[in-house]
């Protein structure tokens, strides 16, 4: 059976993913007046449409990044070593939940979640044990921590000092989009505005002493999977990103000293085009964005450099094998559209983490793509196209009206205290279930070609002593610290983020002295209280 | 006469913060008709059980993706049980391996719909299971 919305010529409407209507053919009559000097350039020139970098995949490929992390640092450390060894370029962790929201593995309320969605991270030791053996002037490592970002992030800062490396060798990215946890994610710890200040602090800081570091991964990934549209994902991302800059100014900072380490993250759903389409729009906004509104003289700052991570959302438990194929689209798609990083979801992750077998498929979609495909051999292929163009085109005039609506609320932050954002992605998610609900759109094994069964998967079973091991180690590590120093220093940290001082350098004496990340983060909650999300629907 | 309203609470326990499905099944179930009850994040067993009894439900949907399921949600059951509340239907959703799935329909757990389960399918079960 067709969907009702096709006539019998297939001449009517289609819609993307996101309901964008999508005609059969376009024409040169869709760019009239498109200026190919003014709204693409080439790559590595303003206003970068068609890549951030003169030499694109030529120059260097992307960054294969698998996101990896579960029970306790010695099990991740060796998931490390093994995808390193596979060929992966570089590192990103994922921790769990209770060490994202800061409370240490025998918190009552870590019970059952401890080394479940990623690593459990208590304090230095553990960091030290999760990069034993990989020199961290050697690799780069992305972080996914947001509200205890500072906390782990210091951390690292720590562990690499002890192996002998300088900061202003190391390199990778801490997330540290606060914004986005509001409006989709929720991982959040603190209220808006003093996560801000936290913000704030580590640009800072990094600016100063860590200056490779990119100090933010401003997320449209969770927004995305959260169920907003593709343009939603872009104009919420983007304006998270003016508010960031914003306040950094506001904080005292110049433009071109933080902005040019300022780092991207999107999803790639299964609209192809449309995938395509909306990084190119995402550089071309953002480096309008920072000439016009912000001044930006230095080329870096013009920068929107991608991370892409496939969509986890638009996995099927059902007929899981069919995921495979969804994910190399998905990767095929985030490289026409000139990511600088990737990470390839697997295909058992609706059931869990992956195994061993899954990631390692993953990782070889990737290099499939990069070494067999041709497809890295030419820059932004597609450029010219008149449909993808005027896709680009319309996103970046979709998302530019978002701007003004959210600019006119005051801004971003102002936007989530009211419920702006998360209405809309709220709105979406349930239009998008009910579309797939009447079979206007179509799910491989969801509503069309569904099977009552299918191949079973396996899926990662997580070690059940690795909660227990990870709370011993906790206790031994509380008996054997230099109590009075531990105190100082949290005393030390409370004062500071009381005042106004640059939180960082207190953090890192706490981190210093074996303080665990619950004390930390305690700390700063005693001063700025918790967030709790308002019922906005 | 009106025919009671099926009273429902959609509850988040476990830390992670994915709300899109219960968001989504808790307004699909309200379109069906039914009083619904969203209990928001990071809601204990405790908390949980202390909403259905106060909102006196007839259902109770969990809805988890961070993997703590088979931790929390026996708690869940056995905190029902010790508050007289057997006749409760209990239906789970989110991130929940096959080899859990068996166990959790043991405690008493009606049905887990796993991610891709259609709306309309929710909806008939708990209207055909509720006491």
């Amino acid at each position: 059976m067709r969907g009702t919305n096709e006539s019998a010529d297939g001449r009517s409407n289609k819609r993307s993913i996101s309901g964008h209507p999508i005609r059969e053919l376009y024409t040169p009559e869709d760019l009239d007046g498109f200026d190919p000097t003014q709204e693409l350039g080439v790559p590595g020139e303003f206003p970068f449409t068609r890549g951030v970098y003169r030499s694109m995949y030529r120059g260097r490929l992307w960054t294969m990044r698998q996101f990896a992390g579960f029970g306790t640092s010695e099990d991740t450390n060796k998931r490390f070593k093994y995808l390193l060894k596979q060929g992966q370029t570089g590192l990103s962790v994922a921790f769990d939940y209770p060490t994202l929201f800061g409370y240490d593995s025998d918190n009552p309320l870590a019970q059952g979640e401890v080394g479940r969605c990623g690593v459990a991270i208590d304090s230095l030791a553990d960091m030290e044990a999760l990069f034993e053996g990989i020199p961290l002037d050697k690799v780069t490592t992305s972080m996914t921590t947001n509200a205890p970002a500072a906390m782990i992030w210091c951390m690292y800062l720590v562990a690499a000092e002890k192996q002998g490396v300088r900061w202003q060798d190391l390199s990778g990215t801490i997330q540290n989009d606060v914004l986005k946890e509001y409006i989709a994610q929720k991982t959040y710890i603190y209220p808006p505005r003093p996560a801000m200040r936290i913000f704030t602090d580590i640009v800072s800081f990094a600016t100063e002493q860590v200056p490779r570091w990119n100090t933010v991964s401003i997320s449209g990934y969770h927004i995305r999977e959260a169920g907003s549209t593709a343009v939603q994902e872009l104009a919420f991302t983007l304006r998270d990103g003016i508010e960031y800059v914003e306040h950094c100014i506001r904080a005292g900072l110049k433009v071109d000293d933080f902005a040019p380490r300022f780092s991207f993250f999107f999803d790639i759903h299964n609209d192809f085009f449309e995938e395509i389409a909306k990084l190119r729009a995402a550089r071309r906004i953002w480096a309008r964005v920072m000439q016009d509104r912000f001044h930006a003289q230095n080329p870096n700052s013009l920068l929107c450099r991608i991370h892409s991570q496939t969509a986890g959302v638009s996995l099927t438990a059902q007929q899981p094998y069919n995921n495979a194929v969804r994910v190399a689209l998905q990767a095929l798609a985030a490289v026409l559209g000139g990511t600088q990083s990737l990470h390839t979801n697997s295909l058992d992750e609706t059931l869990g983490l992956p195994t061993l077998e899954s990631a390692t498929l993953a990782l070889r979609t990737q290099q499939i793509i990069a070494r067999e495909s041709g497809v890295p051999n030419t820059m932004d292929p597609l450029g010219g196209s008149y449909f993808v163009e005027k896709l680009t085109n319309e996103l970046e005039n979709t998302c530019l009206e978002y701007f003004d609506r959210i600019d006119a609320m005051g801004g971003m932050i102002e936007a989530i205290e009211i419920g702006f954002p998360q209405r809309e992605i709220q709105q979406a998610s349930y239009e998008q279930a009910k579309a797939i609900e009447r079979n206007e759109q179509i799910i491989i094994g969801i509503n069309e070609c569904a099977a009552e069964e299918s191949a079973p998967v396996n899926g990662l079973v997580i070690d059940e002593q690795a909660s227990a091991r990870q709370c011993a180690n906790l206790r031994a590590l509380r008996d054997n610290r230099n109590h009075s120093l531990v105190r100082k220093n949290l005393a030390d940290l409370k004062k500071a983020a009381a005042g106004s001082d640059n939180i960082l350098p207190f953090i890192l004496n706490c981190v210093r002295s074996y303080a665990t990340l619950g004390e930390m983060c305690d700390t700063l909650r005693s001063i700025f209280g918790e967030y709790h999300e308002p019922d906005f629907s | 006469m009106e025919e009671k309203k099926i009273r429902v609470l959609v509850a988040k326990p476990g830390l992670d913060g994915h709300d899109r499905g219960a968001k989504v099944i808790a307004r699909a179930l309200r379109d069906a008709g039914m009083e619904v009850i969203y209990t928001g994040l990071r809601q204990t067993p405790e908390q949980i059980v202390i909403a259905a009894l106060q909102e006196d439900v007839d259902a109770v949907g969990l809805s988890i993706l961070s993997g703590a399921h088979m931790h929390l949600f026996p708690r869940i059951m056995n905190l029902l049980q010790e508050n007289k509340m057997n006749d409760v239907l209990v239906f789970a959703g989110g991130i929940i391996p096959d080899r859990d799935v068996s166990k959790l329909k043991e405690i008493g757990i009606s049905e887990i719909f796993p991610p891709g389960s259609s709306l309309q399918g929710i909806v008939n079960f708990v209207q055909s299971h509720v006491r």
